[in-house]
């Protein structure tokens, strides 16, 4: 047992908190007002190695073990959760299905604009009638000579519209039900391929979400990505490692709102004293301090298992589970200790507050979680 | 072009805190760092490096473990490193001394970088020692480095006049913290860094026998700032001309 971060991983995660520090805090709240999307800022991150983290480098990626990879993922989603969803979706799931069930030449061919911050990938699974229910998706890909013609809406897709690569599931098989459905390389620009309405959202506003259209959308015979008919077990796998890094980005942002409320406790005076000398207001922060620190434990255990391939479904799910819930629970407290303020954009709470919920959400709901951990202990 | 960048691992000044009963400043738990200026020397040895090509030596003396806060250097695209270990006690003197016999031993040397001073002490003297055990020429308080085929050209920034000069190779130059922002290393090169070298010298591997320091710390105490509290309530005029007395019987003014 050895709780201790290897010399590469301190190194990383200090070079990524400086950077955040440096390029992502200061802007943060006007990515979240103006919900704009900073390109310059994504092709910094590409030069760190931050757009293609455990990719190997002969893709352009950086290499970083699953653990580092949270590590760095925290310390963005820290400074700003729009950036960090957007970093996540683009290296867990855009990325990651690429790499984990691309062809070489795929790999070869898609990888290194994208690990290179030049340009963006997308996933899209989710549908207007398909969320949790993911296998229940209705879009089609039938194979019409040397092309796959698809037609289909996809909602909720993070970096939709700017993606210039996206995944998209769709059923090749319309008897088989998840084992029906197959994945697709879908380049921007490719007829048949349109941007649909744009989320207006609660948070995370710097990070787009698009809904797409594919209505005769032809790509040729060699985009279908893995297996046909295993496209849902592969974004299952995805899904499982993405799992990890959205509760890596929940404690980010849960480790933000405690930094926050500890500095804010000491400064504000109130009955002739600093809010931290009252023992309601301590623990508080102390509740927060001690949530994080357990949901942190889990994110790092379970990119442990991953970087030993040891299986880590359950722990990925539990890790999801509890950090996302703890950073709700850490962010309306850290509003709390801050009264008036924190209610207001003078200060960054509430952004933390509607960016979090987030994590509850997307990636499998809290309930889908349970449901995964349910059957993992045999109910 | 060859470079040696001496670079000082110290505690992180902004992180100290002064207990107020004793006004000894608290060190325990105190992050290290490599000096920030260190840090722009480093930056500037890289640049000239990517102009020129060469190599760059980063050298530490140091009494704790500096490995971690090395590799960051390296990281940043230093080739190597030589850590000297130094007693606890080491004064300039002492330091001066171990740099300057790591720097013969390192041996084939065209430039010789290092801070204007470490933010720690800040007594600036290290350059202007080293220079002068070496018997090289020197250059301080550069903010402007041009390194040409075959001379240096650098601008000093020396308060109110900035002063350009030149000199042949070797050199010795310490730069001020505006001459470059010190890059951040990619987590590529960060990964990289774990297989560069690190040498570790001793003092008596350095052929360098007891030294003993001439310095002597005594205490460190924390400043205290205190404010005097005074307030002028008469009309303007009588309170701004007593404030000026005040400002000049303070020494403020001249
Ligand atoms: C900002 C954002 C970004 C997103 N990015 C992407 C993306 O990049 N790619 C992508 O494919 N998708 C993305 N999604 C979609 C996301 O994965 C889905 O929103 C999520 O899976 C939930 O699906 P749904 O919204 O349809 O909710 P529903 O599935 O309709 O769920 C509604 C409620 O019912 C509950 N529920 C449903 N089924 C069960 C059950 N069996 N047992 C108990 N409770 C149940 C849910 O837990 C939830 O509380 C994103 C969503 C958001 C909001
Ligand atoms: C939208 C909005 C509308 C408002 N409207 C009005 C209005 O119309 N009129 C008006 O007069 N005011 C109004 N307020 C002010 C509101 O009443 C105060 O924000 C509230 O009383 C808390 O005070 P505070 O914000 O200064 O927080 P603080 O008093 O600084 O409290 C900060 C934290 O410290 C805790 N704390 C403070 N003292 C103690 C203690 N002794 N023991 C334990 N914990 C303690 C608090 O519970 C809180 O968690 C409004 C505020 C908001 C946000």
């Amino acid at each position: 047992m050895n709780f201790e971060l290897t010399p590469e991983q301190k190194a990383i995660q200090k070079t990524v908190r400086e950077f955040c520090e440096k390029e992502i805090k200061p802007i943060a709240a006007k990515i979240d007002d103006e919900e704009e999307f900073p390109w310059d800022l994504y092709k910094k991150m590409g030069k760190l190695g931050l757009m293609g983290m455990t990719v190997p480098k002969e893709y352009g990626g950086a290499g970083i073990d699953r653990l580092s990879y949270m590590l760095a993922l925290e310390e963005i989603s820290k400074a700003s959760g729009s950036v960090g969803i957007t970093v996540e979706a683009h290296n867990s799931l855009g990325i990651g299905h690429i790499y984990e069930k691309g062809t070489e030449e795929q790999r070869r061919k898609y990888l290194p604009r994208l690990t290179s911050g030049e340009a963006i990938a997308a996933w899209a699974l989710t549908e207007p009638n398909a969320g949790s229910d993911a296998a229940s998706i209705q879009t089609t890909a039938v194979l019409e000579g040397d092309e796959w013609v698809l037609n289909g809406t996809k909602h909720f897709i993070t970096s939709g519209d700017i993606a210039e690569v996206v995944t998209v599931m769709a059923k090749t098989d319309k008897e088989k039900g998840a084992k029906g459905i197959s994945a697709f390389i879908v380049e921007k620009g490719t007829p048949g391929f349109e941007v649909g309405v744009l989320e207006d959202k609660l948070g995370l506003r710097g990070s787009r979400t698009a809904e797409l259209i594919l209505e005769d959308c032809r790509v040729p015979k060699e985009n279908l990505l893995g297996e046909k008919n295993m496209g849902f077990i592969g974004a299952m796998n995805i899904l499982d490692r993405g799992r990890t890094a959205i509760g890596a980005m929940a404690v980010g942002i849960a480790q933000a709102a405690l930094e926050e409320s500890i500095e804010y406790s000491k400064q504000r005076q109130q009955f002739g004293r600093p809010i931290s000398k009252f023992q309601a207001v301590q623990w508080m922060i102390v509740d927060m301090a001690t949530e994080i620190e357990a949901a942190r434990l889990l994110v790092h255990r379970a990119a442990f298992l991953e970087d030993h391939d040891i299986p880590f479904t359950k722990e990925a799910a539990m890790a999801k589970l509890f950090a996302s819930e703890m950073a709700m629970r850490a962010t309306r407290k850290a509003i709390q200790v801050h009264g008036g303020y924190g209610y207001t954009k003078e200060y960054p709470l509430e952004r933390f507050f509607r960016d979090v919920k987030l994590c509850e959400i997307g990636e499998g709901t809290s309930e889908v979680q349970r449901l995964v951990i349910a059957r993992r202990l045999g109910l | 072009m060859n470079i040696v960048v001496c670079a000082k691992q110290v505690i992180d000044v902004s992180e100290i805190k002064v207990d107020p009963s004793t006004k000894k400043p608290v060190l325990q738990g105190v992050p290290l760092k490599i000096s920030d200026i260190d840090k722009n020397a480093v930056e500037e040895a890289i640049r000239i490096k990517e102009k020129h090509g060469g190599k760059v030596t980063v050298l530490t003396v140091s009494s704790s473990d500096a490995k971690e806060r090395v590799k960051e250097l390296l990281a940043m695209g230093a080739d190597e490193a030589v850590i000297v270990s130094a007693p606890e006690n080491a004064d300039y003197d002492v330091v001066s001394k171990l740099l300057a016999a790591a720097i013969k031993k390192i041996g084939d040397y065209d430039i010789v970088l290092g801070g204007e001073a470490s933010i720690d002490l800040f007594s600036g003297q290290m350059g202007p020692r080293l220079a002068g055990l070496l018997g090289i020429p020197q250059i301080t308080y550069a903010r402007k480095v041009d390194a040409e085929k075959d001379k240096v050209v650098a601008e000093r920034d020396v308060g109110d006049v900035v002063v350009t000069m030149e000199s042949p190779y070797p050199v010795l130059i310490t730069v001020t913290k505006e001459i470059n922002e010190p890059r951040l290393p990619s987590l590529m090169q960060i990964l990289a860094s774990a297989n560069k070298p690190i040498n570790e010298w001793s003092m008596e591997s350095l052929g360098v026998k007891e030294l003993t320091p001439k310095m002597e710390t005594v205490e460190v105490k924390g400043v205290s700032m205190e404010r005097k509290n005074i307030v002028y309530q008469d009309d303007v005029d009588e309170a701004v001309e007593k404030l000026v007395d005040s400002l000049a019987k303070e020494g403020v003014l001249r």
